[in-house]
């Protein structure tokens, strides 16, 4: 591999690993809030993170790019923050990837936290924990496996994202040339060894998280009477939907 | 004193109720499945938001008045409910330390070492809770709760899942647990039995009302209540164990003011309090003392008042033996035959004493 595809390949990792990262700190508790909430806010919530699993990524990167371009309203927001303008930006790419993700990272945390019997709860109120404790001793440790499968979800799907980080993004070396677009390139200028190179490595890696994902998230024997859903059921649910047209693996 | 005036909508009924139990022994809530005793509990535990108040002694744990509501981690209660509820993340061990952990050592005054050897469960700390008993769980849900040093011990129907056998394997730590914390418990249940083995104050609820509240041998006496029809109708003697009869293996209990029943001798020490069960049926009225009857538990008494029976045939006589309510259930024929009337001396014949050890 040349020194342009390890960077596309680093690049690829640092978004995939930041995003990531975003998604469980702002996921989490939105998940947990639709989890347990019975507000007549929640199906429109649900419904606004759910939005990626169904609009082409083209869509989605074309608002954004309005949303954040210098005439949006989040464009002239970061521009009098002093913080530029986020299209053909890593930057960009990030809250893109956030965005785009959501949906895989918030409904299987959402499930776990549902299956968190009540009663649960209840007995760790009575036993001197207050919210935060609960939540932290109680409710988390209980959604290890949806937490799990949260993370390797969000990491996985803004790997292989390609419609949005083009909208957004281009195709900028060391800025937001990601593996996905880089195939794309070499496809393009018909160097299929090169495109096999980087898509073959995506499947392979695609392949080992999601082995890990299953192997870890099996059921244990122990546990299985309790109702949660299986790692596979979370994991299951948003593998299931059809790929867009022109997404990468 | 535990003071409670709470009001809550169900979709079955509405929980209506002014109580004062008091903050020493056993206080039972007891009636049919859906009678509120659950709500009632939960409201009082701050899991349920009633309108109302609750104070426990000086503190005030709600007062819808004064705008107070202490949420239930801060409530100085232990709270043990059917299923138990252990933490499945956790080992026996942490479950056990979940709520101990979360007490300052200053306020800790329950030796926990000392309940899990009361309960019996030294054995299972290493085990993982899917592995254990239904009893078991029930005694590590029972540790669990007693290491926040409770100021209140709240049971929800802590046996209701468990069969005879098990039942049986952890009603004596609960007899224990009272006898050696010495900790208040309000105890909600729909098994007489547990009640008449467990509670000194008992509390009737029928569709989120109060029908009756009281001692236990009080409660259980009267003719008015619901408790006092059916074949498990009957009182309960609070009694002491004086003397054993080895040729035939007899104990006599005193039950105060000069007055004894002879019953099986459970082999318990001497000078041991017990409880004594007497069912309604069990139990006739004579005129003067029988002596060539085979039944040898003779008690004088005074009858206090009687009551009809679900069945035409049949009536209930409350006598006093003492200031001892016993319960009798008698065709009306005889109590015609005997003119029986409120402040009539009576001799009480008791065939059949159970024991609640």
């Amino acid at each position: 591999m040349d020194a342009a595809e390890w960077q596309a390949v680093r690049l690829t990792a640092e978004l995939a690993g930041l995003s990531t990262l975003l998604l469980l700190l702002l996921g989490t508790p939105l998940a947990w809030w639709l989890a347990r909430t019975r507000s007549a806010l929640k199906p429109v919530a649900a419904s606004l993170v759910a939005m990626p699993l169904v609009l082409p990524p083209t869509v989605l990167g074309f608002y954004l790019l309005l949303l954040m371009g210098p005439q949006g309203p989040v464009g002239q927001l970061t521009q009098w923050l002093g913080l530029g303008r986020l299209p053909f930006t890593f930057a960009g790419l990030v809250v893109a990837s956030v965005l785009y993700s959501m949906p895989f990272v918030v409904q299987p945390l959402q499930q776990a936290f549902e299956a968190v019997p009540e009663r649960l709860l209840e007995a760790a109120a009575t036993l001197r924990a207050s919210a935060w404790d609960r939540f932290f001793s109680v409710a988390l440790p209980l959604a290890r496996p949806g937490l799990l499968t949260a993370t390797v979800l969000g990491f996985a799907h803004t790997v292989g994202e390609f419609g949005v980080v083009l909208m957004i993004g281009g195709n900028i070396p060391g800025a937001t040339r990601v593996l996905s677009v880089a195939i794309y390139d070499h496809v393009e200028a018909s160097e299929f060894a090169h495109a096999h190179r980087l898509a073959a490595g995506m499947v392979v890696f695609a392949m080992a998280v999601l082995v890990t994902l299953y192997v870890v998230n099996r059921p244990r024997r122990e546990l299985r009477t309790r109702a949660q859903p299986s790692a596979l059921g979370t994991a299951a649910a948003p593998i299931a939907r059809a790929p867009h047209p022109g997404e990468a693996p | 004193m535990i003071e409670l005036a709470l009001r809550l909508p169900r979709d079955a009924f509405m929980l209506d109720v002014q109580l004062s139990l008091p903050s020493r022994g056993v206080s039972a809530l007891f009636g049919p499945s859906g009678c509120g005793k659950t709500t009632l509990l939960r409201a009082l535990a701050g899991l349920e938001r009633a309108a109302g108040r609750v104070a426990i002694g000086e503190q005030v744990w709600q007062d819808d008045a004064a705008g107070v509501f202490v949420p239930v981690h801060r409530r100085p209660i232990g709270y043990v409910i059917q299923e138990a509820a252990l933490f499945p993340h956790l080992d026996v061990r942490r479950n056990i330390d979940y709520g101990r952990r979360r007490v300052a050592a200053s306020a800790q005054r329950v030796a926990l070492d000392g309940v899990i050897e009361l309960l019996g469960i030294a054995h299972l700390l290493q085990r993982r809770t899917g592995t254990l008993s239904g009893g078991e769980r029930q005694r590590v849900a029972i540790a669990r709760a007693l290491g926040t040093s409770p100021g209140l011990l709240l049971m929800d129907e802590p046996l209701a899942a468990l069969d005879a056998q098990r039942k049986a394997e952890v009603l004596p730590y609960l007899e224990r647990l009272h006898a050696e914390l010495d900790i208040p418990v309000v105890y909600v249940s729909h098994a007489i039995d547990e009640v008449a083995r467990l509670a000194h104050h008992l509390v009737l609820l029928a569709q989120g009302r109060v029908l009756a509240a009281g001692p236990l041998a009080e409660v259980m006496s009267r003719l008015d209540l619901p408790t006092a029809h059916g074949e498990a109708a009957g009182v309960v003697l609070e009694a002491r164990l004086a003397e054993r009869d080895a040729q035939w293996q007899l104990a006599r209990f005193d039950l105060g003011e000069g007055h004894a029943l002879w019953a099986r001798d459970p082999g318990l020490a001497t000078g041991r309090a017990v409880r004594l069960r007497v069912l309604a049926r069990d139990v006739s009225l004579s005129l003067s003392p029988h002596s060539g009857s085979s039944i040898g538990n003779q008690l004088p008494g005074q009858v206090q008042d009687m009551a009809d029976d679900t069945h035409p045939a049949l009536t209930l006589v409350r006598v006093r033996v003492g200031r001892v309510p016993v319960v009798a259930r008698l065709t009306r024929r005889s109590a015609h035959a005997l003119q029986l009337a409120p402040g009539r001396p009576v001799w009480v014949q008791v065939k059949t004493v159970a024991l609640l050890p």
